[in-house]
């Protein structure tokens, strides 16, 4: 008995403290955000391979989900003779949820599993503290433009998922099963509203954005620096990502979307 | 005699419960080659870190250059690092960047000099390692004896006046350990700097360098020139140079009796 209490103390302690470090982590990465800004090639090249990289995947996959919903869509609203509404689903379901979660779970195991993986790989080499003693703040010179990097795409990725949701909405409902084409993008338009729909939609994928990078960036700098431990790592920056992300979706959209 | 480079009056250090130094003073004399020697686990490493203010000391005084590493402030440490340079044991080059990009690191990151100047200065010191010729080479594709010369070159890049290695010598083929053996001497007189070789490769060390310590269980155990350790009859220093199994260092990990452990079952 005593011991449990004790198990759960040490458990509450720790986590306590794993926040603070965290918390701190976050400040070092803001306040050392400088040079990846002033130096922005190393920033650049971390856009390139969180981001660009993670294109096909985000591109593939926002194609999958629009014909799904597209089928779904239709088969329900066709019912309810609404099958001209297929646009306005279609289009709100991807910029409202989909696009920013959806992209984000898959940005969380293409770039940020790399990125924990890349830091964590550089910290069992001893990169990391050779740099230190070069003078270089790791934090700076790795993690900082590794961070932006991966905040920076993460909001364009969701937007190009969006947008290839909705054109995979408009292969299925419009080419193939005939709904009519004026009628689909019309409505599209009357009905998503630029602020309330895509703006917060935009919101939640740069907040994910943050989260997904700082958690990557973060395992990889923390991880117990033998093989084991970086595989560690990485699991568990896939893992928090994907919890992250659900978690604060849930509180965004019970603070964005309460009806008008 | 001037005042030493890097010099440790009665360092502590503990990692939480475990004690690792326990009252450890030893100097570094300008322009010297100085050898920290002892078992796997005996600190050395740890010491390396102290005087490059990685890890700060629970009791006694670190300074290097007249300045008390554990008292410097984060922007006062880094200058002082800039005129420090450490090897690690398996180079630790940067896997993402040619040679000539890993050398060049330290010059583009701390100094405004064109790219002329750069390339210059890189090729010397690659020159100096002589692996000039793979300037263009990325790290996978160097041989471990060649990642540590090229580590070596960066090591160099900023002349340092401090130069220290973490175990240059271990997993080099008798060839690149005689190498790096000699380049740690001579540029530590091409660069009049002051070098510290933290290893347990007594024989390779026995030719370089102008003194030794011995470190065991946290504290300096024995000391002196080549010479004098060859000579030595201390019963450590016996064991260590002529690679005997037991003696002081014991060859058995503290244990409770052998009978009652294969009697009683588990130890």
């Amino acid at each position: 008995m005593v011991g449990a209490i004790r198990r759960l103390g040490t458990l509450f302690i720790n986590g306590v403290w794993q926040l603070g470090f965290i918390t701190r982590f976050f400040w070092l990465i803001l306040v050392y955000s400088g040079q990846s800004f002033t130096r922005l090639h190393l920033t650049l090249r971390e856009l390139y391979f969180s981001g660009v990289m993670s294109l096909l995947i985000i591109l593939v996959s926002g194609l999958f989900v629009g014909l799904v919903l597209g089928l779904q869509g239709y088969e329900t609203l066709q019912r309810y003779g609404a099958s001209d509404s297929l646009g306005t689903l279609v289009a709100l379901s991807l910029v409202r949820e989909l696009g920013p979660v959806v992209a984000g779970l898959l940005f969380a195991s293409r770039a940020g599993s790399a990125v924990t993986a890349e830091i964590g790989l550089m910290k069992v080499t001893e990169q990391l503290k050779a740099m230190d003693m070069m003078a270089v703040s790791p934090i700076a010179r790795v993690v900082a433009p590794r961070f932006w990097g991966g905040v920076i795409s993460m909001p364009l990725l969701a937007a190009l998922f969006s947008a290839m949701g909705v054109f995979g909405g408009w292969l299925i409902g419009v080419v193939a099963i005939g709904v009519d084409d004026g009628a689909f993008w019309s409505q599209m338009q009357s009905a998503v509203d630029f602020r309330y729909d895509v703006l917060n939609g935009v919101i939640k994928s740069c907040v994910f954005g943050v989260a997904v990078a700082l958690i990557a960036v973060f395992e990889g700098y923390d991880c117990v620096p033998t093989a084991e431990g970086v595989s560690r790592a990485i699991t568990r920056t896939v893992v928090s990502s994907a919890l992250a992300i659900l978690a604060l979706d849930f509180v965004m959209t019970s603070f964005m979307f309460r009806g008008q | 005699m001037s005042e030493p480079l890097v010099r440790l009056e009665n360092v502590r250090f503990a990692y939480g419960e475990r004690t690792i130094l326990r009252d450890i003073s030893l100097s570094i004399p300008r322009g010297q080659v100085v050898a920290i020697m002892g078992g796997s686990g005996s600190g050395k490493t740890t010491l390396l870190r102290l005087i490059g203010g990685q890890e700060r000391a629970v009791g006694g005084r670190v300074t290097v250059d007249g300045q008390d590493v554990a008292g410097l402030g984060r922007d006062a440490l880094y200058a002082l690092r800039r005129r420090m340079g450490m090897l690690f044991q398996f180079g630790a080059l940067f896997t993402d960047m040619t040679v000539f990009d890993n050398v060049a690191f330290p010059l583009r990151e701390h100094t405004d000099l064109p790219p002329e100047l750069i390339n210059d200065l890189v090729m010397m010191k690659l020159h100096a390692v002589g692996l000039r010729g793979a300037a263009r080479l990325m790290p996978g594709e160097l041989s471990g004896g060649m990642a540590r010369r090229v580590a070596l070159a960066r090591t160099i890049a900023l002349d340092p006046m401090l130069l220290m290695y973490d175990e240059p010598f271990t997993g080099l083929d008798p060839i690149s350990l005689g190498i790096i053996g000699q380049l740690i001497r001579r540029l530590n007189d091409a660069l009049g700097a002051s070098s510290v070789i933290v290893t347990h490769d007594i024989q390779e060390s026995l030719q370089i360098v102008d003194y030794i310590y011995f470190i065991s269980e946290g504290r300096v155990v024995a000391e002196g020139t080549p010479d004098a350790i060859r000579n030595s009859t201390d019963p450590f220093v016996h064991q260590f140079v002529h690679a005997e199994a037991d003696g002081p260092v014991p060859f058995h990990y503290p244990a409770g009796d052998y009978a009652t452990a294969l009697v009683g079952g588990a130890g």
